[in-house]
């Protein structure tokens, strides 16, 4: 739908009391034994980092090896927020009473959404916080839609596993959690999981795919190959509302 | 491990009793289940007490190459060990290593031994078992010095600590740094999906998944690094690891063998978590139980999952249902009150009013239905949202509930909790925040007497209540067939929400009903055992 209009540009400095007074904190560890060296090593990376004046407050021995700083300071750095680039939400966001209304009479019946963890991936607090009735943040998650049916195949559901529950289901839309990252997993998981669906699906039949973890960049959908991903803090209203508006009323599914 | 003893909630001895009864009655058909069938991983384990290790040069351990060729020349029904030490006997092979390397080439024919040939094929195992058995009964021995010499710690709750890097040669020292600086147990997480792998890793590892693969020679090598660790502080660090998964009965065997300290081990976790077939995951738990038992091994139940799903407040009771159920097949297998680490969790929303009254209503419940074990008290996750300086608070009150209430067991946590793993400086900071703690109000138990009727003690009587109503809602699944109470609810989403069939998830292609003449001597004698 329509993006939201973007903000008036304007330049900020971080700020700590008094309006531009550019004050931000810090922490960090230094493998240099406690003393006035590592102070002193502490103030140089402070200033490097852009920071000045710079304040080590609090030094901590952390074994004989290593200190720890929390480094208080002015930096000079201005913010144009003129420059900086955000995917803004660009679908209404609906109650679930609009939601089911706009499905049933869309839809003619109920819209079949079907997710889990794939790979080696056990965290199921993502998906259960979108999927569970329970929701998140006070959000009412999937299953407590009427015209929404949820299958939720939980942890470590293999891709194939997933394509095959898929077709089973007759899956509308197919969302998939990814938390762990190390060796980017999450980012080849989900490449993987999209190449699969292309593969199996023809083009027009393929459903919605939707990618989300904390550690996902929005506007990486094209890379992944999915039609949607969802980052940090996303409510279960935001994807059903996304839902809703790629199957049921914006018409352009993938 | 001294637990507190005096009640200070006043729950009826006739309900609690009640509780644990309908739990013996549950977990009864699930025992009879188990010991009707074996597991190809039961069956390695016991090649393994036998002295099989090592993997051929793909990696596949030699225990897996001779399990699958003898199912496969004449199935797993009598169990592995006829044809085993059968072949042995005919001269195939000198020791189990080289009958593994020829039954993998196909140069070795397998056959199911009748008569005299049957009684001294068994013999023969029992005295190879046998041999593995007393290996453990030594290293248990020896954790006993060790500790008589070194000393436990000097106070409860035990500091529990995680070290995880993937590189055990980076974990060692961590491990070492981490005991240095206040931890009294160390657990070396595994990696991610270590849990669905029907075979053991061999050897020294170096790349893991958010975790470290648990294998016979890390569990050896970070074991002696806390000895080192043990000598220069006086005090003996305790080693934990993870008999969970497709695998408990071998990890379990090899914690016993490498004697580790702790191991996460709980009843159902596999079944609900990972998907793992609910039969396999029964007929495995008991036998890797049966085998800490006899190592001395404190086990970790994982109930804090629970609620890192469900909520913790709505979801309290499944938590104590959990507890008892563990209880109850922790003490048929053999294991002892103080080797029952019974899991719990401070995941209670922290903007729910009442919400650190209503964990300590939790924790003492746990604490009260079981004075004698060391309860394994896990800190907030769920609500740990990246605000670190929120989570470093959440976490000192995580602190204040464990000693208010005498836990035996107290995992630290981290601020940084779902941000990354825990960095140097956040271990050092969660210790510190554990330290003030404990200085600042670790005595406060003594002066802790909850109102008889206050929200409290109500919140824990009215947990109890729901807790045996969901305890005979299980027993209402009962149908003729065994297990069907207690199977029939995890599959329906009895638990965490989660549906988990009988006859689904993985691992079920590698379970076997006993066959009439099935021999095992690892389970005789685990089963024989005081």
């Amino acid at each position: 739908m329509t993006a939201p209009t973007p903000a008036p540009a304007q330049i900020v400095r971080p700020y700590g009391d008094t309006t531009g007074d550019g004050m931000v904190q810090l922490s960090f560890t230094l493998p240099v034994p406690h003393g006035k060296l590592a102070e002193g090593s502490a103030l140089q990376l402070a200033g490097k980092m852009g920071l000045d004046p710079a304040m080590v407050v609090h030094a901590k021995a952390m074994g004989p090896d290593f200190t720890f700083f929390v480094v208080y300071g002015r930096v000079q750095h201005l913010v144009d927020t003129g420059q900086v680039v955000v995917i803004e939400r660009d679908y209404p966001l609906l109650s679930p009473r609009e939601a089911n209304l706009a499905i049933r009479k869309g839809l003619r019946r109920r819209l079949i959404v079907i997710g889990g963890c794939i790979g080696t991936d056990a965290h199921t607090v993502g998906i259960d916080a979108i999927l569970n009735i329970k929701g998140f943040a006070g959000d009412k998650g999937l299953e407590y839609y009427r015209e929404i049916k949820v299958v939720n195949l939980g942890a470590q559901v293999s891709v194939p596993q997933l394509v095959e529950s898929a077709r089973e289901a007759r899956a509308d839309a197919v969302l998939v959690s990814q938390v762990v990252t190390q060796r980017d997993a999450h980012v080849l998981g989900a490449k993987e999981m999209s190449a699969a669906f292309r593969e199996a699906y023809p083009a027009e039949q393929r459903p919605v795919l939707v990618v989300g973890g904390p550690r996902f960049d929005e506007q990486m959908a094209a890379e992944l190959g999915v039609d949607r991903v969802f980052g940090r803090g996303t409510t279960p209203g935001e994807v059903a509302s996304f839902l809703v508006h790629a199957l049921v009323t914006g018409g352009q599914a993938a | 491990m001294p637990a507190r003893s005096t009640p200070v909630l006043d729950l009826d001895p006739a309900t609690i009793r009640r509780a644990r009864s309908l739990a013996r009655k549950v977990g009864r058909p699930v025992v009879r289940m188990a010991k009707q069938h074996t597991t190809v991983s039961v069956e390695r384990a016991t090649l393994r007490m036998a002295g099989l290790g090592g993997a051929d040069p793909d990696g596949t351990p030699w225990a897996n190459r001779l399990l699958d060729t003898v199912r496969g020349d004449v199935g797993l029904e009598h169990g592995v060990c006829l044809p085993v030490w059968d072949a042995l006997l005919r001269g195939e092979a000198g020791d189990l290593a080289e009958l593994a390397g020829k039954a993998s080439v196909g140069s070795v024919r397998f056959r199911l031994p009748e008569g005299r040939d049957a009684t001294r094929a068994a013999a023969a195992a029992d005295k190879a078992v046998g041999v593995g058995l007393r290996r453990i009964d030594a290293r248990r021995r020896e954790r006993e010095r060790l500790v008589k010499r070194w000393g436990d710690p000097e106070q409860t709750p035990w500091v529990y600590l995680i070290v995880a890097t993937g590189d055990i040669y980076e974990d060692m020292p961590q491990a070492q740094q981490a005991a240095r600086a206040g931890a009294d147990v160390i657990a070396v997480i595994r990696s991610t999906g270590q849990s669905l792998l029907d075979f053991v890793p061999e050897g020294p590892t170096r790349e893991g998944y958010a975790g470290t693969y648990a294998t016979q020679e890390n569990f050896r090598l970070m074991r002696a690094a806390l000895d080192e660790s043990s000598k220069e502080l006086g005090r003996y660090v305790r080693l934990t690891n993870y008999a969970s998964g497709l695998c408990m009965p071998e990890i379990a065997t090899l914690a016993g063998l490498e004697r580790l300290d702790m191991m996460l081990n709980d009843s159902m976790y596999g079944i609900l978590f990972r998907d793992i077939n609910p039969v396999r995951t029964f007929v495995d738990q008991r036998f890797s139980r049966q085998v800490h038992a006899r190592a001395g091994i404190i086990i970790n139940t994982g109930e804090d999952n629970y609620l890192t799903t469900a909520d913790a407040v709505d979801a309290a009771h499944t938590v104590t249902v959990s507890q008892l159920l563990n209880e109850c097949f922790a003490k048929e297998a053999g294991l002892a009150d103080w080797q029952l680490g019974l899991g719990h969790a401070f995941e209670i929303d922290p903007d729910v009013p009442d919400s650190f009254r209503l964990e300590l209503a939790h924790a003492l419940l746990a604490r009260q239905l079981f004075p004698k074990a060391p309860l394994k008290w896990m800190p907030p996750t769920r609500h740990m949202s990246g605000d670190v300086f929120r989570g470093y608070l959440l976490d000192g009150f995580f602190n204040l509930a464990g000693m208010l209430t005498g836990q035996g067991i107290l995992l630290v946590g981290m601020m940084t909790e779902a941000v990354v793993t825990p960095w140097l400086s956040d271990r050092d900071l969660a210790l510190q925040n554990v330290r003030y703690v404990r200085n600042a109000a670790g005595g406060l138990a003594e002066d802790f007497h909850p109102a008889p009727d206050g929200l409290i003690a109500r919140r824990a009587r009215r947990v109890l209540a729901e807790s045996i109503d969901l305890l005979e809602r299980i027993l209402d699944h009962a149908e003729p067939d065994f297990g069907a109470g207690l199977l029939a609810a995890i599959a329906d989403g009895t638990f965490g929400l989660m549906r988990r069939p009988a006859d689904g998830g993985r691992g079920l292609d590698g379970v076997v009903r006993l066959a009439p003449g099935y021999v095992n001597p690892a389970r005789d004698l685990l089963d024989g055992a005081p």
